[in-house]
């Protein structure tokens, strides 16, 4: 039975228990709506959200773990002679888990017959050269071990898929049938329903929590795998990034951390007093009008994508600093570059600062620029040296938050600072950054063994550990800051 | 008694001339006043520059070169039995259409006296799009009886004549580049002037799938905008019931204790986490330990709706706290359970608010790229994905990353293509907000 089939069984199920859960009730009643404790709907609710939400989560369990439980059991088939020179287990699995899907493919387009399987000689190449005939693509060609497993790996998704079809239904009509049971006119349906909905609630929002545990645990747990090919020490002091497919790289942080805060740096250095002046000009000096048409139009460039940003820097802004800067200066020939980079991150970076920046000087208190004018300061003076260092607090929190997300950004740097891993000064020069080197040693044909793919999660990781960092740190600043005045 | 008449300072001026230190002190006003004035000038030129760029780049891709070629399907070669029965039919592969259509060019060209000096056979071939035979295998394999007639068609040129009609590829760049020789634009000249070569709106740009390296004419945003699609209906599916949910859950029933405090700050980081994490963690939980397939919009939709969530459940929240207590309190009033209040009466009220942030919400994901990259979806995908649900497991690109995939490639035709496809996506936000801003001034109250 298809999933999509099983899941509207279970609705159908539950649709069914609601008319039960009803018809009972009333019946139970003796016809008499007025003899129950709760409203009548109460009752088919319950016992709809009982037929339903256990077996749909069964189902959602189920689906998660199949993959795991079977690899588990089919992965012990495999002898250390059916992986070729180079390759790991985890590859001999994915053709393991090709070659079934392959033969499913060729029984469901009705090429194959499950006769002409079972006919078939169990050396594995027949198998090979038919699903080659098909256009299924396999790593390597089909050895008898693997086309063994494939049978097996076959065999067992098959009757779990049964085995589940089985259970979900089953779960789902005892779920029907017990909750039936205890409907009668003294039962406090709205009660157990609304227990129900609120556990419901509850889960919602725990995915929250699942997936911050889910992201530390698969960054975690990949990096502990790095950390054992690769020595930890090489990988925080070493100078020299150089991934070779061969082994034997050199993967040092530095030049990628480097590339990172130059970029980010550049990108701050424009972004932060274009976007402070913006917020001041606007909630200081801008007549209404003017606010009204421009603080949308800034917040515009904060909608925009990220890869509207990185396509400006590749064609417009990479191509127009290389002809009339960098080559005239003789810094470089490169379009791609930290400058390119930093400059449209800075773009990108504007109306962050400056809503920021517009909140938090929107909270100083009026009392304190009415003093300042009292005294004969003018508007600019007060601004800078009252405005300013009140909200100095909460600027340097919005600064944090915007460098975080500087170090986090990933198509502008992809697309425009380049992917020569150096350490350099010259801003004119193609550097790399952590998040270009996530992307390029996990994009493609992924294999979870070598160091070269593994670094990607160690790199995740410091990402990961720098912008939470820096949110921590600038949420702690803004919070203080804000006790001050309120 | 003192002299108190004496002047405490000699240092005021006139109030008709301004002293030199109040000079100074308003021209330090004026300048603040302007470099302030500068940022927003910079701020919006910015915006400006960017969107005029991008648009001026993309509008070409709308736009497409086409040759007008009057062809005759001979039925000697696409049919040799003669029964016209397509399985037959379909032996002749796109080489022998290639042919035809070559022929029928050069047949064309000479009837009406067009004469380019120094022109082979090859050169004329080359006019045309290495895409366009599929073309017309397909449309004669649908339609069987089109063979023996001789019918004009219209067919794609090749990429570099399309950046000839568009200025991309001139007389002097083609003296360097092997694939387009003079001659070729020349010819394209007299074709254009015979009007035999027209520009016409580019359907297959939007509904076509991708194409290859060699055939930049040919690429369109089909399987894209398909894949978008399918992940945004999963985002919405899923992200919806989940952080309405669980905004109702922190905003009206959770105690204020540490684990909801917990959960809060849990959210608020999460919305803070760079999108390229969510992809390590699609690559690692989804596809590596659930197994689910590599550039499928179902592993997709799940890690952007992990993505969504928190910045979902940040503006539900204020729209759910934005309902006065007066509601909730006439409801319990009336002898409401704390369900009902909320359910019947909070909720539908806040809706408005709640569905603006879904639509903002989703109106990022749509724009998300890097979390994308990771799971595979920069695989090049022609084929159409099945309808749902079992669509949603078939491999398929998205909007965003095709832009990306565009500009990876060698021939600066793509560039304009990533430029289109750029105003395609935007186009769609550009919907989305609209729609967003509507619901929010038709439907929000102010309390």
């Amino acid at each position: 039975m298809s999933l999509a089939a099983l899941f509207l069984t279970v609705l159908a199920i539950a649709a069914g228990g609601y008319i039960l859960g009803r018809r009972r009730a009333l019946a139970r009643a003796g016809g008499d709506r007025r003899q129950l404790h709760s409203l009548i709907g109460y009752y088919g609710q319950t016992v709809a959200l009982f037929a339903a939400v256990p077996a749909l989560l069964l189902l959602g369990v189920w689906l998660f773990l199949q993959p795991v439980v079977i690899e588990g059991r089919i992965s012990p088939m495999i002898q250390p002679a059916d992986i070729p020179e180079g390759a790991s287990l985890g590859l001999v699995m994915g053709d393991v888990r090709r070659v079934a899907s392959g033969i499913d493919g060729l029984i469901a387009s009705g090429e194959m017959s499950a006769e002409e399987l079972a006919d078939l000689p169990p050396d594995g190449g027949e198998i090979g050269a038919r699903l080659g005939a098909a256009g299924v693509a396999l790593g390597a060609e089909v050895k008898p071990g693997v086309y063994a497993a494939a049978l097996a790996y076959r065999a067992l998704s098959q009757s779990s898929r049964m085995a589940m079809t089985v259970a979900v239904i089953a779960f789902s009509l005892a779920g029907l049938i017990l909750s039936l049971m205890r409907v009668t006119p003294e039962f406090r349906a709205r009660n157990a329903f609304e227990r129900f909905v609120l556990v419901l609630l509850i889960a919602a929002s725990l995915v929250a929590v699942l997936t911050t545990i889910g992201i530390i645990a698969s960054l975690l747990f990949e990096s502990i795998n790095f950390f054992r090919l690769y020595p930890a020490k090489d990988f925080f002091f070493s100078l020299t990034w150089n991934p070779q497919f061969r082994g034997g790289s050199d993967l040092g942080i530095w030049p990628l951390l480097w590339g990172t805060l130059y970029v980010s740096f550049v990108a701050l250095l424009f972004a932060v007093p274009v976007g402070l002046m913006i917020a001041i000009y606007l909630s200081e000096y801008a007549s209404k009008r003017l606010r009204t048409v421009a603080k949308p139009a800034i917040e515009i460039l904060a909608g925009i994508p990220t890869i509207v940003y990185g396509l400006f820097a590749l064609i417009t802004v990479g191509p127009l600093l290389r002809d009339y800067f960098a080559q005239p200066l003789g810094l470089g020939t490169s379009s791609a570059s930290v400058m390119t980079a930093g400059l449209v991150m800075a773009i990108m970076l504007i109306p962050f600062v400056s809503s920021l920046s517009d909140d938090i000087i929107n909270a100083v208190p009026q009392s304190l620029r009415d003093g300042s004018y009292a005294i004969g300061a003018t508007q600019s003076e007060t601004v800078r040296q009252v405005i300013l260092p009140a909200a100095l607090p909460g600027i340097v929190g919005a600064i944090l938050l915007a460098a975080s997300r500087a170090i986090g950004e990933t198509m502008i740097v992809v697309m425009g600072a380049g992917a020569a891993a150096k350490l350099d000064l010259n801003p004119f020069e193609a550097m790399t950054t952590i998040t270009v080197k996530i992307v390029s040693q996990l994009t493609g044909d992924t294999e979870f063994a070598s160091p070269e793919t593994l670094v990607a999660f160690a790199l995740g990781m410091m990402l990961f550990v720098f912008t939470l960092g820096l949110n921590v740190i600038a949420l702690v600043v803004v919070r203080k800051y804000r006790e001050q005045y309120e | 008694m003192t002299d108190a008449t004496a002047p405490a300072t000699t240092r005021h001026g006139s109030l008709i001339a301004t002293d030199p230190r109040t000079r100074r002190r308003n021209a330090a006003e004026a300048r603040f006043r302007l470099y302030g004035l500068v940022a927003l000038g910079i701020g919006i030129a910015a915006l400006v520059i960017l969107l005029t760029s991008v648009l001026a780049n993309g509008v070409g891709a709308f736009r497409q070169t086409t040759l007008l070629i009057d062809i005759h399907l001979d039925a000697a070669v696409l049919d040799k039995a003669g029964n016209r029965d397509p399985e037959a039919m379909k032996k002749v592969t796109t080489l022998g259409y290639g042919k035809l259509l070559d022929k029928a060019l050069a047949e064309t060209i000479a009837a009406r006296g067009i004469a380019v000096e120094g022109l082979s056979d090859k050169e004329i071939g080359g006019m045309i799009s290495k895409e366009a035979p599929a073309q017309i295998r397909d449309r004669v394999l649908a339609n069987p009886d089109l063979v023996g007639q001789t019918v004009t068609l219209k067919v794609l040129a090749n990429g570099r004549i399309d950046g000839y009609l568009k200025g991309r590829v001139t007389m002097a760049s083609a003296e360097r580049d092997s694939n387009v020789s003079p001659n070729q634009l020349r010819l394209a000249d007299a074709l254009a002037a015979e009007g035999l070569l027209v520009k016409a709106f580019n359907w297959g740009f939007i509904t076509g799938p991708d194409a290859s390296e060699l055939r930049p004419e040919a690429a369109g945003l089909g399987v894209a905008i398909i894949g978008s699609a399918y992940m945004m209906i999963i985002v919405l599916v899923l992200s919806l019931p989940i952080g309405v949910a669980a905004s109702i859950y922190l905003e009206e029933f959770a105690p204020k204790n540490r684990w909801t405090d917990l959960i809060e700050v849990n959210i608020s980081n999460l919305a803070a986490v760079p999108s390229i994490v969510f992809g390590i963690l699609g690559l690692a939980i989804f596809i590596n330990f659930a197994g689910l397939p590599q550039s499928a919009p179902i592993v997709g939709g799940l890690v952007l709706t992990l993505m969504t969530l928190p910045r979902i459940i940040i503006p539900t929240r204020a729209a759910l706290g934005a309902v006065p207590p007066s509601i909730r309190e006439a409801a319990l009033g009336v002898g409401a359970s704390k369900m009902q209040t909320i359910f019947h009466h909070v909720l539908p009220l806040a809706m408005p608010g709640i569905l603006t942030g879904m639509i903002i919400g989703l109106a990022q994901a749509l724009g998300e790229t890097a979390p994308l990259l990771l799971i595979g979806m920069v695989a090049f995908v022609r084929d159409f994905p099945g309808a749902p649900p079992e669509g949603f497991f078939d491999p398929a690109s998205a909007l965003p990353v095709q832009v990306y995939n565009w500009t990876q490639r060698a021939d600066p035709a793509f560039a304009e293509r990533a430029s289109g496809a750029i105003v395609v996506l935007l186009v769609f936000l550009l919907a989305m907000n609209a729609v967003a801003i509507l619901l929010r001034n038709r439907f929000e109250r102010r309390w």
